[in-house]
């Protein structure tokens, strides 16, 4: 087995009944089995076929995470082809940039939005031949000789089908597991993303190694709910689920994601940071508008949780008297919130792409869910170092999976390699030889060291910062302090000559239920940034993060965003990851007047209002400082779990 | 071929696009002393967004309660033109009329507070439901089968005004956006030959008419169905309407395509004062 289609057609030759995907529909959680998923994959590659797809090409999908994203994939490999995935939310340069360097032809789209979006972009896409969409709603009247409906294709290639049985199967015996399955976009914090090509080798390498840590059976639920242009999506719905034979389920509407996933309640599940924070934020919301009772028996269930979950970690029996109340524990406090979260069957789970606080570590372990940090990139198919049950580290991101290699450069720099580095980049001989070299190491750009065995990632490596001691200390390090609070959306750390600083962005969520509950008025988000009663609160929960910080690294000012970080303006990824480049150069006012003592800063801020019009406005942004971490020292430590003081 | 396509016209006029599908000829209203319409005439073409507008007490709601059946007005003709031929509503019950295939949403929300958005929306199926007692009652046979089908053509509904995330939410815990959404799909559910839509922005901010309007053109545009939307917010309505009918005291002062009808002078006058002219 060495391509995804032979992974695909064996699946269906051996269950062909069982269900390889569903989707939520009207309602209703319609089924795909394996045998029909194989037929469209089928049908469609003969399709493409006749729209000129062929070995080495590449085509794009824009769209959401639906069944003929899939089917597309595995259609264009079918022929030796390669998916090149879009965000969905991305915009006009973005997504010239992906099209025009992979010299895509062929782009497959969801509905009539991204259609839209293509077809302005069309006159700068010489190459771009055809637009396949496959919701038909409101594009109907469209007179584009290109555009093509997805129904139309396969019905074509059903045709194709009948006419030529054996035609598929000799362009199939032409896939090489070397080939280029998929090319992933890298997340481009510093610069425009690079394509990075990976092999159904690489691929199907990286969810072998996984499961030899982590056995994933054939029939675990998963709620493909990311961006399937992610690597981390590619991974366990498309790598895993092939290879192990997941049943993907699919939202029905971004906004029911989390009623869905409850529904689903999966066995499998890999999310950045931020959806596990903002799982704890939920929890924390909830628990805090709960009484009394409540409130009092899931603080008692999470202590026991919590040493129960400390025991495990670190690989310890607990004692009959801690067993019997934490089963107690489990049944009174820590399932009910496990429920709530769709967390119950949960068996394999991961977190990974960024940082996450030990502390929101900590509160799921408690809670009995065995969430692990992995750590990888884009170019060695997201995966490489894992945790491994009962060596559990907060602080660190484990040991590198069956079959890596790792080893910390001279200058401090991780180095990886496995079967799974990627090949290079799309049409970037030069970015690639700097990635990897002679040797098949890859160089990750992220500053790391070992510790006792594992790995522990500081940060890119230009982000890093050196102390006066000499040690490496880093960004990500304070902002993840600072996010442990649930107000705390977004948080960039700066280092000026006079000490640590910091931007913040509110979690409208939090801070809006918070502002019911004290009774403050506010209209938007500017608003309630600027609500003086809100920079206390946030100026006791920066205290709180300094109290965890060593002396020097400790936040002395702090400046409330009058606006949400936005990947529209570029300031972060589309991953959510923060810019730090764009944020200094937009934002250089705010951060040189957090450097000084002035007590507010004028920023002119631009207002794009929906009709495109613009309108240039003032905004005075008052500098904070944090309580002081002697004043906390009164006071009783807040549990993980709430969010009151 | 497994299609995205919706299964279910929810326009439930067959007339080609551009036919008239309703029209009103000389229609006069008298409250005792008051005329609250005096001679207004208006054409509606099947697929269109037909805006009625006017200052407040210029008749508007008035006009639309004669279609729907509320009023009776003492002269004129209201005819809604179908495929067999021209029916006049003037003089039926307004339940014969819904049959006929009118629909419409009321300038205050009214929908059953305590009932589900799915149970609202269904609702807006009941006239075409048979109910007979003892399958209805045991959930069997041919109950069992309308109500699958029916529910079939609301998850449409609540697919094109994208009310999914509140689909088994009760109506009263909604925002006013969501209630107004709410009342268009129920409306829509009806598979209505003409919308009839009384005032569905009042009391919204800018960005919840946008919202709305959006909506409103999705189901013009999707669905194909022909709306009347009466409105006072005269932006909006400019913006999306493929032709608006002005009313003041009673009489109708203006009539044709937006652009034309925002350029004309009583209308000017009436909405800005004769100081403006």
């Amino acid at each position: 087995m060495s391509t995804f289609p032979e992974l695909l057609f064996a699946r269906a030759a051996e269950h062909p009944r069982a269900t390889a995907m569903q989707e939520k529909r009207y309602g209703v959680w319609q089924p795909l089995s394996w045998a029909r998923y194989a037929r469209r994959v089928r049908e469609l590659a003969h399709g493409l076929a006749g729209l000129g797809v062929g070995r080495g090409d590449v085509v794009a999908v824009l769209g959401d995470n639906r069944p003929e994203w899939l089917i597309t994939e595995l259609a264009v490999q079918c022929l030796g082809g390669a998916v090149v995935g879009v965000y969905p939310s991305s915009v006009g340069e973005e997504i010239r940039h992906v099209l025009s360097l992979a010299e895509v032809r062929v782009v497959v789209a969801e509905d009539q939005e991204q259609v839209d979006k293509l077809i302005r972009l069309k006159d700068q896409l010489p190459k771009l031949a055809t637009i396949v969409y496959y919701d038909p709603r409101g594009l109907a009247g469209y007179p584009q000789p290109y555009l093509e409906r997805f129904t139309d294709i396969e019905a074509a290639g059903a045709e194709q089908a009948e006419a030529q049985p054996s035609w598929l199967a000799a362009r199939l015996a032409l896939v090489h597991p070397d080939d280029t399955a998929i090319i992933c976009t890298t997340s481009g914090t510093t610069a425009r993303p690079k394509l990075a090509e990976l092999t159904h080798a690489n691929l199907i390498a990286m969810a072998e190694h996984l499961a030899e840590i982590d056995p994933v059976l054939p029939g675990y639920r998963y709620v493909s709910f990311l961006p399937l242009a992610w690597i981390g999506e590619q991974m366990l719905a498309v790598a895993c689920g092939l290879r192990h034979g997941l049943t993907l389920s699919f939202p029905e509407d971004a906004a029911t994601q989390r009623t869905d996933l409850r529904e689903i309640a999966p066995d499998v599940m890999f999310s950045p940071p931020r959806i596990w924070e903002s799982m704890l934020s939920e929890v924390q919301v909830r628990i805090d508008e709960a009484g009394w009772l409540k409130r009092r028996v899931f603080g008692w269930a999470y202590q026991v949780g919590d040493r129960m979950a400390a025991r495990r970690s670190a690989g310890r029996a607990a004692g009959a008297l801690l067993r019997a109340a934490h089963r107690v524990a489990d049944a009174v406090g820590l399932r009910p919130v496990r429920d709530q979260l769709g967390l119950l069957r949960i068996k394999r789970c991961y977190t990974g792409g960024a940082a996450l606080s030990p502390d929101v570590f900590r509160f799921f372990h408690a809670l009995g869910v065995n969430l692990r940090q992995i750590y990888g990139q884009t170019e060695i198919c997201g995966i490489a170092v894992a945790h491994r049950d009962g060596d559990l580290r907060f602080h660190t991101v484990g040991g590198p999976i069956p079959g890596t290699e790792l080893r910390i450069s001279d200058g401090g720099e991780i180095l990886l390699r496995s079967p799974s580095v990627f090949r290079g980049y799309l049409h970037d001989p030069a970015a690639t030889a700097a990635a990897t070299d002679a040797d098949g190491w890859l160089h990750t750009g992220d500053a790391g060291y070992l510790d006792d065995g594992h790995l522990v990632v500081i940060d890119r490596q230009a982000d890093v910062l050196h102390r006066p001691d000499g040690s490496r200390f880093s960004s990500a390090f304070i902002e993840n302090r600072l996010k442990f609070s649930p107000y705390v959306e977004e948080a960039v750390a700066f280092h000026g000559g006079r000490g640590v600083t910091a931007m913040l962005c509110l979690d409208p969520a939090t801070v809006g239920a918070w502002a019911e509950r004290a009774r403050i008025g506010y209209t938007t988000y500017t608003d309630l940034a600027a609500q003086p009663a809100v920079a206390d609160l946030l100026a006791a929960e920066v205290a709180r993060a300094n109290a965890d910080l060593p002396a020097t690294m400790r936040i002395r000012r702090f400046v409330l965003l009058h606006k949400q970080l936005d990947p529209d303006d570029d300031e972060i990824t589309r991953t959510r990851k923060v810019r730090r480049n764009v944020i200094a150069t937009r934002y250089a006012d705010i951060i040189a007047a957090l450097d000084g003592d002035e007590p507010t800063v004028e920023v002119d801020t631009t207002v794009a209002y929906q009709d495109g019009t613009t309108a240039e406005r003032a905004i005075t942004l008052t500098i904070h400082r944090p309580v002081d971490v002697e004043q906390l020292a009164g006071r009783r430590r807040r549990p993980a779990w709430s969010g009151r003081a | 071929m497994i299609t995205r396509e919706y299964q279910f016209p929810l326009s439930g006029s067959t007339m080609p696009a551009g036919e008239p599908v309703l029209t009103v000829s000389d229609v006069s209203l008298r409250f005792g002393g008051v005329q609250a319409l005096d001679g207004v005439a208006l054409t509606v073409r099947q697929g269109e967004i037909h805006a009625v507008i006017g200052p407040n007490g210029a008749g508007k709601s008035s006009l639309l309660n004669c279609v729907s059946g509320l009023y009776r007005p003492q002269r004129g003709s209201i005819r809604l033109v179908r495929a067999d031929g021209a029916v006049d509503l003037v003089g039926r019950r307004p339940d014969q009329i819904a049959r006929l295939g009118l629909a419409r949403s009321f300038q205050n929300i009214e929908l059953f507070r305590h009932l589900t958005v799915l149970e609202n929306l269904m609702l807006g199926r009941h006239h075409r439901m048979s109910h007979a007692l003892l399958p209805a009652l045991v959930w069997f046979g041919p109950a069992r089968r309308q109500e699958i089908e029916h529910r079939a053509l609301v998850e449409e509904v609540i697919d094109l005004l994208e009310l999914q995330v509140v689909r088994h939410q009760p109506v009263g815990a909604l925002s006013y956006g969501y209630a107004k959404r709410v009342e268009l799909g129920r409306a829509l559910c009806m598979q209505p030959a003409v919308l009839l839509l009384d005032e569905p922005m009042a009391g919204m901010n800018a960005e919840e008419k946008e919202s709305l309007a959006r909506y409103v053109l999705d189901v013009n545009e999707l669905a194909g169905v022909s709306v009347v939307l009466v409105e006072h917010d005269m932006d909006v309505v400019m913006d999306i309407s493929h032709a608006v009918t002005v009313l003041d005291f009673g009489r109708l002062i203006a009539d044709g395509p937006p652009a034309q009808v925002r350029r004309d002078p009583p209308v000017i006058s009436a909405y800005l004062g004769e100081a403006a002219r």
